[in-house]
């Protein structure tokens, strides 16, 4: 039973085979030493990391990668920061020459973030396809941070995209999955026919229940970075995250009991000693 | 001769190879990753291209994010 719940929970994107559905961030933390306990904490075992100039970061010329087991972990290299398709395509390429470097499986792969504007941070729908074909074209596996649209989400994924991963909310925002409606279509068209296409909400989890919501509908991971790093005790909610990724797993894959607007009594009706209201 | 070294004016000796500037910018040549006017020039090729006058040079490797 314990191996059968944990093959559940292993999560396959494209050749990559995941042994946790929870994938994390390592921006925003105090300091690369709390980013590695919190990482170690959350479960995962696939990680998010940006691309930038050399010594610009960390003046210290701390070194992320001097943080992180690159052997543990498969790195998952993001265009953030984009804003056309043609940057995006440039720092995919850049990150792949990073990781084919320090020899990290995560070379292959790309989460696509072409963003429409600094203040919603909302992905740019059209660049994102129009980067997602040309990245398909260059042999990535291309994971597509997108909108919760299932119009685009569908788009997505006939331009050849590995992975779309709808927002739950703006990122970095903390405010959950504001439209479930909108991932449950997604999940439909995304997953007609093709029930292991992994659909991954990316973005706006504030805190644990948020995780199990997205879960719960019966996505195939979260990404996560800001309810991580920014909360009081990133290490604590390190552990809410992972457990809430289980606990959201294991109850969409058990079928929940559907809403009803009046109650059902749990204890039986036969053999009550007492009078019932009229 | 005068370029740019992630948007910083520079002066480099005529002839300088890609290879020469990470090896003075005392960076390890493995975690980073090389652009020159936008295109990215491959770790292989790094020994044998030499940068020109006004070339555009992106040195750049990984940080945290999300």
């Amino acid at each position: 039973m314990a191996t059968e719940i944990l093959a559940e929970s292993s999560l396959t994107i494209g050749t990559h085979t995941l042994s946790s559905r929870l994938i994390v961030g390592t921006g925003k933390y105090a300091n690369y030493e709390l980013m590695g306990e919190a990482l170690q904490r959350s479960g995962t075992d696939c990680i998010t990391v940006a691309v930038r100039r050399e010594r610009l970061i960390d003046a210290a010329g701390n070194n992320l990668l001097e943080f992180i087991d690159t052997q543990r972990y498969t790195l998952l290299p993001n265009t953030a920061g984009c804003f056309s398709a043609e940057d995006a395509v440039r720092v995919a390429r850049l990150g792949r020459e990073i990781l084919v470097g320090i020899e990290n499986p995560g070379a292959d792969w790309v989460k696509l973030e072409v963003l429409s504007d600094t203040k919603t941070l909302l992905p740019d729908p059209i660049a994102t396809l129009e980067a997602t074909e040309k990245l398909v074209a260059d042999g990535f596996q291309v994971l597509c941070y997108s909108t919760d649209d299932p119009v685009v989400a569908r788009r997505l994924k006939e331009a050849g995209a590995t992975s779309v991963m709808p927002a739950g909310s703006p990122i970095g925002s903390g405010q959950g999955v504001l439209n479930p409606n909108n991932i449950r279509i997604c999940l439909e068209y995304l997953k007609e026919g093709d029930p292991d296409y992994p659909v991954i909400v990316d973005a706006g989890v504030g805190t644990a229940s948020d995780v199990t919501i997205a879960m719960e509908l019966g996505v195939d991971g979260v990404l996560l970075n800001t309810g991580i790093a920014h909360a009081k005790d990133p290490l604590k909610m390190a552990d809410a995250m992972r457990h809430a990724t289980e606990a959201g797993r294991l109850a969409y894959l058990s079928g929940r009991i559907p809403r009803k607007l009046y109650a059902t009594a749990s204890s039986p009706d036969e053999g009550v000693i007492t009078s019932k209201p009229r | 001769m005068q370029l740019s070294v992630n948007g910083r004016e520079r002066e480099l000796p005529e002839g300088t190879t890609i290879a020469q500037l990470i090896e003075e910018l005392a960076l390890d040549p493995r975690s980073l990753a090389v652009e020159c006017n936008l295109e990215l020039v491959p770790r292989a090729q790094h020994a044998q291209t030499q940068l020109k006058e006004g070339d555009r040079v992106e040195v750049v490797t990984l940080v945290g994010g999300g």
